[in-house]
């Protein structure tokens, strides 16, 4: 730890991506070793969705690659096109209306970068209130300005769901890059990569834990792999990784263990209302699959992110008040 | 091709698909460059624009649009964009007697261009398309050896409603289903009513 510890911020990130595409590629053959092997098409299905999973984590691991990359102002960017395609998805599978397309135009082209400027200019406290607060209270009444009474609250809902989730929830990820934390100048990205890496590990226990605990789903219709020991399972698996990476925090080990419990239990939880909204919306498909909507899954990609970023972004500022 | 207008057809196709993804599903045949007549759903300015930016780059340059003359050629902009960028075939809606209305189409085809054509001949905004025009009936008879494509839009209408200029960003789909002939002795009646069910079977179980 001393010697990880002398080294320049650079060489702890540089040390970091290696670690964690060379965990990528042990997997990834791992995974892909059987396949080769396996003729029978029942036999290669869970591989199959391994593979997906993997590949999952693969482009998780290379966006967050890139984001390191190209700065704040990339990755203000990056995720602001990732918000864009979210919304996108998500408009897609909520079936609005004709009269909703002022208020649309509202989420996408106003809504959307503004928030993302807002993280840009690192003004945190309208960036907090932005959305649920004017957004909240302006589309409801371009909504009815449009002039059309019917399923009116339902509408409202779905767009503010919507917007909610994918551009507020979203840009809390690359909020963290920016956040100014006393005696941390310029790490931000290790808060980020501190969540993600958390929030994936818990992903990946949890999804295994229900294949080995094989426990009742809680909710049986909308999804049939979730149940409570296997969340629990993740969250705690979470922590533990939270524990591992507490070299890269400001936080001392018991908080990064608090924290990283935090965002994989919210993370994973995100992942199984997204499941909740497509099964809603009538969709099969999970992952990479195109669907007949064409939506390629990026929403089911983002959600965990979408969750877990808000809650550990607040849970970051409290606790950096309380202890300048 | 000038600078201008490959700047121009790349500027399009980007807006496109980032405004409707414009995937393009090949379900009932390969995208070949093979001479097609793809006939589809009608139900917006925008179902020309996401044909043929799903259709891939090769197929692009020899796949045409049908467009009226007298409201495309109407501005200098508009009619640089529908003859250069997308290589129109103009048609006048106004039908004189000495001329038949489908002669620059078979012109075209002659020359050996795929067409894109929407056989309703209007947008309709219901989800179900209007009965089929006899242009395709006729164009089959002549071309017997061009395939016919039938292909579902879907979605467009929500991107942009009759009366709005700006377009929501919501995925669109274009299906393209299996090519289909003029059996011998069908009737003109019989062969687009099939057409019209080749083009509404295409259409997703989930919209």
């Amino acid at each position: 730890m001393s010697t990880l510890r002398s080294l320049g911020v650079e060489q702890q990130v540089a040390l970091l991506f290696l670690i964690l595409f060379g965990l990528l590629c042990a997997a990834s053959i791992a995974v892909f070793m059987p396949t080769l092997r396996a003729q029978h098409s029942e036999q290669a299905d869970p591989h199959l969705r391994q593979l997906r999973d993997l590949r999952a984590l693969w482009i998780g691991t290379v966006v967050f690659w890139l984001s390191w990359m190209s700065g704040p102002v990339g990755a203000t960017l990056l995720f602001g096109v990732f918000s864009f395609l979210a919304l996108r998805e998500f408009i897609t599978l909520a079936h609005t209306r004709r009269s909703d397309h002022r208020s649309l135009i509202l989420a996408f082209f106003v809504v959307l970068p503004l928030q993302y400027v807002l993280v840009g200019l690192r003004s945190f406290d309208l960036f907090s209130v932005f959305i649920p607060v004017y957004v909240f209270l302006a589309i409801p009444v371009l909504s009815a300005l449009a002039g059309d009474p019917e399923r009116f609250l339902e509408r409202n809902a779905k767009i503010q769901w919507g917007i909610t989730v994918c551009v507020f929830g979203l840009s809390h990820a690359p909020a963290l890059l920016l956040l100014e934390f006393p005696n941390y100048a310029g790490r931000g990205a290790f808060l980020l990569l501190f969540l993600v890496i958390v929030a994936a590990a818990a992903q990946i226990v949890q999804e295994l834990a229900s294949r080995w605990l094989r426990r009742r789903p809680v909710a049986r219709h909308i999804d049939r792999s979730f149940s409570y020991r296997a969340w629990l399972a993740g969250a705690l698996a979470a922590a533990l990784v939270g524990a591992l990476l507490v070299w890269i925090t400001p936080f001392r080990i018991w908080q990064a263990m608090l924290m990283g419990l935090v965002a994989g239990a919210c993370g994973t939880l995100g992942e199984f209302v997204m499941k909740a909204l497509k099964k809603d919306a009538g969709v099969r498909y999970w992952g990479n699959q195109s669907s007949v909507t064409g939506a390629v899954g990026l929403l089911d990609r983002v959600a965990p992110l979408c969750f877990a970023a808000p809650v550990f972004f607040h849970s970051v500022r409290w606790y950096s008040s309380l202890a300048p | 091709m000038t600078i201008a207008v490959k700047v121009m057809g790349m500027l399009v196709s980007f807006v496109a698909r980032l405004v409707t993804g414009a995937q393009g599903h090949w379900k009932g045949c390969p995208p070949e460059a093979l001479q097609r007549i793809y006939f589809a759903n009608h139900q917006s300015h925008l179902d020309w624009v996401l044909i043929w930016a799903a259709l891939p780059d090769d197929l692009r340059v020899r796949t045409r649009p049908i467009a009226a003359r007298d409201y495309w050629t109407a501005s200098k902009f508009k009619h640089w964009l529908t003859r250069e960028v997308f290589n129109a075939v103009y048609v006048s809606r106004q039908r004189t007697d000495d001329q038949d209305p489908l002669e620059p189409l078979a012109e075209a085809l002659q020359h050996g261009d795929s067409l894109v054509i929407f056989p309703e001949g209007t947008r309709s905004s219901k989800g179900e398309p209007q009965s089929f025009k006899s242009g395709l009936y006729h164009l089959a008879q002549q071309f017997p050896g061009v395939q016919l494509i039938p292909v579902w839009i879907d979605n467009v209408q929500r991107v942009m409603p009759k009366g709005e200029v700006v377009p929501v960003p919501i995925l669109c789909t274009a299906t393209f289903g299996a090519p289909m002939q003029l059996q011998p002795g069908e009737d003109k009646r019989e062969f687009l009513e099939r057409a019209r069910a080749a083009v509404v079977a295409l259409r997703p179980l989930i919209t």
